[in-house]
């Protein structure tokens, strides 16, 4: 098992305000490999159940285990083991080039030479970061400075990666890149993943399993398949057609391509633009909810 | 200080050089300290940031790593002026000088930087549960670096508890100094506890740590 809750809970106290129950009695379990969506609203409680897992946060109750090791005596051990991306939240030297925080994180994980320069060659290789290895990371553009970023966390080979909003502000191709490589990461090294974010692309491309929180609790654990018959999650084909009018065409994503909607729409009218609208998570949450009720 | 002792002829029972003693070993120490240990100032900022989270994702203690994260060679310039009031002092003050005064004087350097490192531990570990909290620890912190540069004899009774035991700055130099001279002390702080240093500063560290400790577990992350 390489994440086990069992009860947990983690309250913050406010001021003069009643305490708020961020995770609330939650048991998850996760098994080496797998690949798990961690998916809620703002708030729910996604960002505080990993912070317990890293051993940054000290649960109010209840246990939990990441790694077989207990997060709280053992964050060092469990350091190495685990791998974390922040969307938001850089681990890179702002002011240094990307190739020298990578020396300096191998030092801080006490890799051997070979080890680190195989392991970055690898993920320099896999990430294309080889462009802008010395360039300052203030300097880069978003998109790879989250390149950097996660092969930064897993420059020491973690078996669990956690990668908290990883596309978050990524443009199309930028997002593509990093699921494509996050697949082929795990396919080679049989990593286990567990990501938040808000984006169902990320979901549909990379979770085999998704956890829904609510308010701390556990609103629905199962397959991304059974989550989109649940919630009938379609998609949006938004199409400019030729006369200047725009279709709006929503199709589901289990039984027919976008390129068939696409094809199909093209034999009735010109269509000069098109995109697509992805459903929005806070939609299928919502949808969940009253499923359930 | 000049000042002072140009209308006064003594502070606190010592004599300007004396004091100027006091003065020395005290900023040298804490400059030291302050070239180490000066940098977990930046505390409140990484947790207003939440930058702090990333440094428990990294398998080294916490506390190696905000120390490390910034060493400033500049703050050894800072020593320059309490360096020379020390060899000034040490100089024109009539100190008989043996084996057991140098070794007194080297533990005394030793153990009052460590006291005073342990005073910027208390003070991080203070941050992680008061809003604003460095306001309040600098009164600690840098109060009593000046409080140490006094004579204890002259402090009034709550600085005395205060900066007397629970932070032992009387006994970073003021204590060493008396006992370098030859002088014997106000009652309550004889000076044969200049040799006790060792004592002081464990005590700091035990102080210290265990707020550094107790301040990491009540750590509320940086939202996000």
């Amino acid at each position: 098992m390489i994440i086990e809750t069992d009860q947990l809970t983690r309250e913050f106290k406010r001021r003069g305000k009643p305490k708020l129950v961020a995770v609330d009695h939650l048991d998850i379990r996760v098994e080496p490999g797998e690949t798990v969506g961690y998916i809620g609203a703002n708030g729910a409680g996604k960002s505080t159940t990993i912070k317990m897992l890293t051993g940054i946060l000290v649960p109010t109750s209840g246990s939990v285990r990441t790694c077989g090791l207990d997060p709280l005596k053992q964050r060092r051990e469990l350091a190495r083991r685990v791998g974390v991306v922040f969307g938001q939240r850089s681990q890179l030297w702002w002011d240094l080039p990307t190739a020298e925080s990578f020396t300096i994180l191998g030092a801080i994980h006490h890799l051997g030479r070979t080890e680190l320069t195989a392991r970055r060659d690898e993920l320099v290789e896999q990430l294309e970061l080889g462009e802008f290895l010395s360039t300052p990371v203030r300097q880069l553009s978003l998109g790879q400075r989250m390149r950097a970023e996660v092969a930064a966390a897993l420059l020491h080979s973690p078996q669990l990666i956690i990668l908290d909003e990883p596309t978050i502000g990524l443009d199309v191709l930028s997002k593509q890149r990093l699921r494509d490589f996050l697949v082929a990461e795990r396919r080679r090294h049989g990593t286990t993943l567990l990501l938040t974010t808000h984006d169902m692309g990320d979901i549909e491309r990379l979770c085999e399993r998704v956890l829904v929180v609510d308010h701390g609790r556990l609103a629905y654990d199962g397959s991304l398949a059974g989550l989109s018959r649940t919630v009938g999650a379609q998609r949006v084909l938004v199409v400019d057609l030729a006369d200047g009018t725009r279709q709006r065409i929503p199709f589901d994503a289990e039984k027919v391509t976008a390129a068939t909607v696409l094809a199909q729409a093209s034999e009735r009218a010109e269509v000069r633009d098109l995109s697509i609208e992805e459903p929005d998570i806070e939609d299928v949450v919502r949808r969940i909810y009253s499923a359930a009720r | 200080m000049w000042l002072v002792f140009h209308n006064v002829k003594a502070l606190g029972g010592l004599t300007f050089t004396q004091v100027l003693l006091v003065f020395g070993i005290a900023d040298v120490c804490f400059s030291l300290a302050d070239m180490f240990f000066g940098h977990l100032d930046s505390l409140p900022t990484y947790l207003r940031q939440g930058t702090l989270d990333v440094f428990y994702l990294r398998p080294q203690p916490l506390l190696l790593q905000l120390i490390t994260s910034d060493i400033s060679l500049r703050r050894l310039s800072r020593a320059s002026v309490g360096l020379a009031s020390m060899v000034i002092a040490l100089w024109l003050n009539d100190i008989h000088w043996s084996a057991a005064t140098v070794g007194l004087l080297a533990m005394t350097m030793i153990c009052s930087t460590a006291i005073y490192c342990a005073v910027y531990v208390w003070a991080a570990g203070a941050q992680f549960f008061l809003v604003n909290g460095a306001e309040f620890t600098n009164a600690f912190v840098y109060g009593g670096r000046y409080a140490a540069t006094q004579p204890a004899s002259v402090w009034n009774k709550p600085l005395k508890v205060v900066f007397g035991f629970i932070f032992p700055m009387a006994i970073t130099a003021y204590v060493p100094t008396l006992a370098l001279l030859g002088l014997p002390g106000p009652s309550w702080l004889p000076a044969w506890l200049a040799w006790t240093t060792p004592l002081f500063a464990a005590w700091s560290w035990i102080f210290g740590l265990a707020f550094w400790r107790f301040g990491v577990r009540h750590y509320q992350g940086g939202g996000g």
